[in-house]
């Protein structure tokens, strides 16, 4: 089961609110599929993002995939540790492989998005 | 019966396919067949392993034709550019299939067994390479005394490549390793079963492929896999292969070449030998020779980040001048590499390009292939020379 502390979208991110900033990564699930990364293309600090909109890349050897907001707001710090260890996203998409922070427009909207267990059965049933 | 009539369009299966599903291999569709692209611990790892250690490949999927008889010289000189002519027993050259206009059909390995000749052609050009066989025996070539058998289904291929590879693998044959050379073949045995021993490959290492007959090929992929001399080698699958083949410079049928490019373009004019006489093709590409190219493969190096990958723009300014063929982050040298057909004047090493990656522009230079050559023929220069 993946971390019970955080929220999920279909589109296999996951985003924690951590006190007034939403941390967004992408799920175990997603980096297994993806297969070794070996890029992730991210905003700059500063720039909007809007919920399940694309707001970067993460490139493995095998696929491109887009990157969806779970939450509207503005970027409010991005993991510049991704740039020379890209491979964090696979090793520890949870903790160290993060993208980025938002300044989330309405933190509320963290609560309407899929719980661990709703992620799991997407997953599932995918 | 696992021939093509008998699966009513279903994907094809190896002799090795439970290895795969076993093993947790993620499959996919490679040439009308059900391959793995990647086994549980990734692409990079298996990339790493054949280039540290040993890598072990089914290769089954590609088509093996197996030419004899009389004329069984005349048909291979007939379809294939390179002169096999020249090609001693024992010994294997690549070679290109081209169609009349000069563009390629196929790419190949020809070996010279002796009593026959063994040409492996790609594994979704297979069905296209009997027809065209088909074709010029009831034109040019009628009336040739020879026979072209397709033993895809009757053998199993396995790779075998990695630094590690001569000293793991001698261990299993008979015949001394030491004394093959690069692109020779020897009849042998593995594990006590019959085998044609190839030094040949497509990663860029020292390594083998063996044939052996289907019903063997199980027992022969496992024994491959055991541990010797504290090397354990590695399955690697499709994924891997494409990176370590791009790192080595070496084209792939569908990216680099195609039905439309020619051999000069994709620089590979060294195997197609226009002084042996006529062969198909060859009326096009003595012309296409002549003329020169306009377009040139080349190899290049991102100089900032992203991906390259098939189809992305090539730019000189503002305007697309050519494609990418293949292009990803070498796992061995950690950077963004790619190869790609740009204009003929852009094509000296060097020269500043750009690739266009999803609507940005990312700068490239043009570089020299290898991206990666294996360590042992490679001369280090001397301390004082390494800046």
């Amino acid at each position: 089961m993946d971390p019970q502390d955080r929220r999920y979208t279909s589109e296999h991110e996951w985003v924690k609110l951590e006190g007034d900033v939403a941390v967004v990564g992408i799920t175990d699930f997603a980096q297994d599929q993806l297969g070794d990364v070996v890029y992730v293309e991210l905003p700059k600090v500063g720039d909007k993002v809007e919920a399940m909109k694309p707001f970067g890349v993460v490139e493995s050897v095998k696929t491109a995939s887009d990157l969806y907001a779970p939450v509207s707001g503005t970027v409010a710090e991005v993991n510049d540790q991704l740039a020379t260890e890209p491979q964090l996203v696979n090793d520890a998409p949870y903790q160290g492989g993060w993208m980025i922070k938002i300044q989330p427009d309405d933190p509320a909207a963290i609560d309407t998005l899929l719980t661990a267990q709703q992620y799991a059965d997407e997953v599932a049933k995918a | 019966m696992t021939g093509d009539a008998a699966t009513g369009g279903a994907l094809l299966r190896t002799a090795l396919y439970d290895r795969h599903l076993a093993a947790g291999a993620r499959m996919v569709d490679f040439g009308g067949w059900d391959m793995p692209i990647q086994y549980k611990s990734g692409i990079r790892a298996e990339h790493l392993a054949v280039r540290s250690g040993v890598g072990v490949f089914d290769l089954s999927h590609m088509g093996r034709l197996y030419v004899r008889g009389p004329d069984a010289l005349k048909l291979v000189q007939w379809l294939a550019t390179n002169d096999a002519g020249r090609l001693g027993e024992g010994r294997a050259q690549y070679s290109l299939i081209c169609g009349e206009r000069g563009q390629i059909l196929d790419d190949i390995i020809v070996y010279n067994l002796g009593d026959q000749y063994l040409m492996v052609v790609n594994a979704s050009n297979r069905l296209k390479i009997l027809a065209w066989i088909d074709e010029q025996r009831q034109g040019p070539l009628a009336g040739l005394d020879v026979t072209v058998d397709d033993r895809t289904f009757e053998t199993a291929m396995i790779g075998f490549q990695g630094p590690e590879s001569q000293r793991l693998l001698q261990g299993l044959v008979s015949g001394d390793l030491s004394t093959l050379r690069y692109y020779a073949a020897v009849a042998s045995t593995v594990y006590r079963k019959n085998t044609l021993v190839a030094r040949t490959g497509y990663t860029g290492e020292d390594g083998f492929e063996v044939i052996v007959s289907t019903k063997d090929g199980p027992e022969i992929w496992d024994v491959l896999l055991e541990q010797r001399h504290g090397v354990q080698p590695v399955a690697a699958a499709l994924g891997a292969r494409d990176t370590l083949r791009l790192e080595a410079g070496m084209p792939l049928y569908g990216h680099e070449i195609d039905e439309d490019a020619n051999p000069f373009e994709a620089g590979l004019g060294r195997v197609v030998k226009l002084a042996k006489g006529e062969f198909a093709g060859s009326k096009a590409l003595s012309e296409i020779s002549e003329k020169g190219v306009e377009r040139k493969l080349v190899a290049f190096e991102l100089t900032a980040g992203g991906v390259p990958r098939q189809g992305y723009p090539v730019l000189e300014g503002e305007s697309a001048v050519g494609q990418v063929t293949s292009g990803n982050v070498s796992p061995s040298l950690g950077t963004p590499i790619g190869m790609a057909y740009v204009p003929t004047r852009l094509g000296e090493p060097g020269t500043n390009i750009a690739v266009e990656i999803r609507g940005k522009v990312v700068p490239a230079r043009v570089t020299t292939l290898p991206f990666y050559a294996h360590k042992t023929k490679k001369i280090a220069p001397p301390p004082s020379a390494r800046a």
